[in-house]
């Protein structure tokens, strides 16, 4: 109780929460980085739990240590200080275990592969029988309207395809926790949109809890559970923001009219207003948007 | 399913030339204007040499003492018609002497196998290196020095000595042939190219298909057979083509300094002697050699055409 967050309340429910249950758990994490120019606190004192289950975006300026807490959940980069577990095991731990899914910004195809061997890759490395892998992608493919593209090569494929193919290799071997480094920041807003109502059923349909890094405020509106606001230099969470969405009783009811609705907007406009909330703690006053944002 | 709601979107950004009966036809052209462009490339030399052979003063072209431009008498420069016809000739006047062109066939195929031979020891050296260099970034800081600066040894001044060490290698029933020694020498100069070239595709993998490998936990033997590897081959395959152009000059230059019978790079200096008397049958152990590193670069072109599918980014760009 002594280390508590005095922005808002959902700081306060982590406290309560049993960390072994939890998906991510994060307590006092820091990183620093060593430059050419002095150390870098890329993040400092970060707490956070998500659920198992749980769809959390993390929002937050060009250079708030978004993709940083991302990488050292998925134990590619290792913490200076703090404690963080994956399902109540170390990072390591749950890596090693295959605990998790992670989709990059870039969709990170080899380009040697066809759709189908590159969905099938983790499961080969896992010494999956071919057979059942072939099933296993077959749904994959199906499930991200992909099929018939299955013995296509990654450069016969538009940005989204790929990026669709990228999704599918990740629910690969249905993880409980999915990793997204903005997964669609390359995409155009059209597509953008299909991705997102698609993976909002997928992590549904899965019951997989998602950690998702994003520079737009409608797209983690849109999916989350929770937004969990950034500032940077050092990079801090500033707020917690919990998505009151009409229709979020079930996250599969979550469709474009949602896009549409009033709740949708003043659930935009909170984030926002957290975002620029946090900009303006700074010395230049009342900048017109946090930098790095869009507002797409 | 939602998923299929939009998906005549995402279906007209696909190329539309991925369709396989609207690739071959202008592959099928290509190939074709690349094999006339090769026709008429030759043609062109042999104009120019007959052109200049008819033309030019047969003293050659002097500037001052120098002479820039060669003589075009018969005996420096042969009508490539009576090249050709000599190629069809007995080699010798002895009774039952085999035409040139098979005797230069015979020599070149000689050389042939041992130029492979030095090519698949530069090979497996070459790669093991490039594994070691990429493993430990200090194997490459102390590997990589030394193996620039043994290029700069020159071929014939140990050609003899490997030939003499060579003399004295005897294990067992295992004795040292001399043709050893010329495959040695051609894998000297073979691995250096594929050690560069093969580092650097190895090398070469992006940071994050690195990292996703990490993510699924795979070791450094599944990294290296699923995505270094392949990875490799966009590299590897002008680094193998270099590398057997190299075999063939290391294995033609050894031959000749080490003095092994049988094999073009003898035939080249023994009718090089003769040419006083018959200047068109030096030229027989050279067409030998022209075809020799076509085929060495043929070979290395089909394993090209055979790996095709991990080469889709070269083509791309």
């Amino acid at each position: 109780m002594s280390d508590q967050i005095p922005t808002t309340t959902p700081a306060a429910d982590t406290m309560t929460t049993d960390v072994s249950d939890a998906a991510v758990a994060v307590r006092g994490l820091n990183k620093q980085f060593q430059t050419a120019s002095g150390i870098v606190h890329a993040l400092e004192g970060i707490d956070l739990t998500v659920e198992a289950g749980e769809f959390v975006s993390l929002i937050g300026p060009s250079g708030c240590g978004k993709s940083t807490l991302m990488r050292l959940i998925a134990d590619l980069d290792v913490p200076t200080s703090g404690e963080l577990t994956v399902f109540g095991k170390t990072a390591t731990q749950a890596r090693l275990d295959q605990d998790y899914g992670i989709a990059f910004q870039q969709a990170g195809l080899l380009p040697w592969r066809t759709v189908a061997a590159n969905v099938a890759l983790p499961l080969e490395l896992h010494g999956v029988a071919s057979a059942a892998r072939r099933t296993r992608v077959a749904d994959l493919l199906e499930m991200v309207g992909l099929t018939e593209f299955a013995d296509r090569f990654p450069d016969q494929l538009s940005g989204g395809m790929q990026q669709r193919v990228a999704i599918a290799r990740s629910l690969a071997e249905q993880p409980r926790l999915l990793l997204m480094d903005e997964p669609f920041g390359a995409l155009d807003e059209m597509t953008r949109e299909k991705m997102q109502t698609d993976l909002v059923r997928i992590a549904a349909d899965t019951g997989a809890a998602v950690v998702f890094v994003t520079h737009s405020i409608p797209e983690a509106v849109f999916l989350s559970d929770r937004v969990v606001v950034m500032s940077p230099r050092p990079g801090r969470i500033s707020d917690i923001i919990p998505m009151r969405l009409d229709a979020a009783d079930g996250r599969e009811e979550r469709d474009d009219d949602l896009r549409e609705a009033s709740s949708f907007f003043e659930m935009v406009t909170e984030v926002r207003e957290a975002l620029h909330g946090g900009a303006s703690d700074a010395e230049n006053p009342a900048p017109r948007a946090a930098r790095g944002v869009d507002t797409r | 399913m939602t998923a299929t709601r939009n998906d005549q979107r995402g279906e007209v950004a696909v190329r539309p030339a991925s369709s396989p009966g609207a690739v071959a036809k202008p592959a099928r052209t290509r190939l074709l204007g690349g094999f006339l462009w090769g026709i008429a490339g030759v043609a062109l030399i042999a104009l120019i040499w007959e052109g200049y052979k008819f033309f030019g003063p047969d003293n050659g072209v002097l500037i001052g003492e120098l002479r820039v431009l060669p003589r075009t008498t018969d005996l420096a420069m042969p009508h490539l018609w009576d090249m050709m016809t000599r190629l069809a000739e007995p080699v010798t006047r002895a009774d039952g002497a085999l035409p040139l062109w098979a005797v230069v066939a015979l020599a070149s195929l000689m050389t042939l196998g041992i130029a492979a031979a030095g090519w698949a020891v530069g090979v497996i050296v070459g790669v093991v290196f490039a594994l070691l260099m990429q493993r430990w970034r200090l194997a490459e800081f102390g590997l990589l020095p030394w193996i620039v600066i043994s290029q700069t040894v020159p071929l014939i001044a140990f050609a003899p000595i490997v030939k003499s060490w060579g003399s004295r290698v005897e294990i067992g029933s295992f004795e040292w042939q001399d043709w050893m020694s010329v495959a040695l020498i051609a894998s000297y100069l073979a691995f250096f190219p594929i050690t560069v070239g093969a580092l650097k595709g190895l090398q070469s993998p992006d940071r994050i298909h690195v990292e996703l490998f990490d993510t699924y936990a795979a070791g450094y033997w599944p990294t290296l057979v699923r995505l270094r590897l392949p990875a490799a081959v966009p590299y590897l395959l002008p680094a193998l083509r270099l590398g057997a152009a190299n075999a063939v000059i290391g294995a033609v230059v050894a031959e000749v300094s080490t003095g092994l019978q049988g094999g073009i790079g003898r035939l080249l200096i023994q009718f090089a002697g003769q040419a006083s008397g018959d200047p068109s049958k030096a030229w027989g152990p050279i067409f030998g050699a022209i075809v020799l590193g076509l085929v060495t670069a043929g070979s290395v072109a089909l394993l090209g055409i055979i790996l095709k599918d991990y080469r889709r980014t070269e083509e791309a760009a």
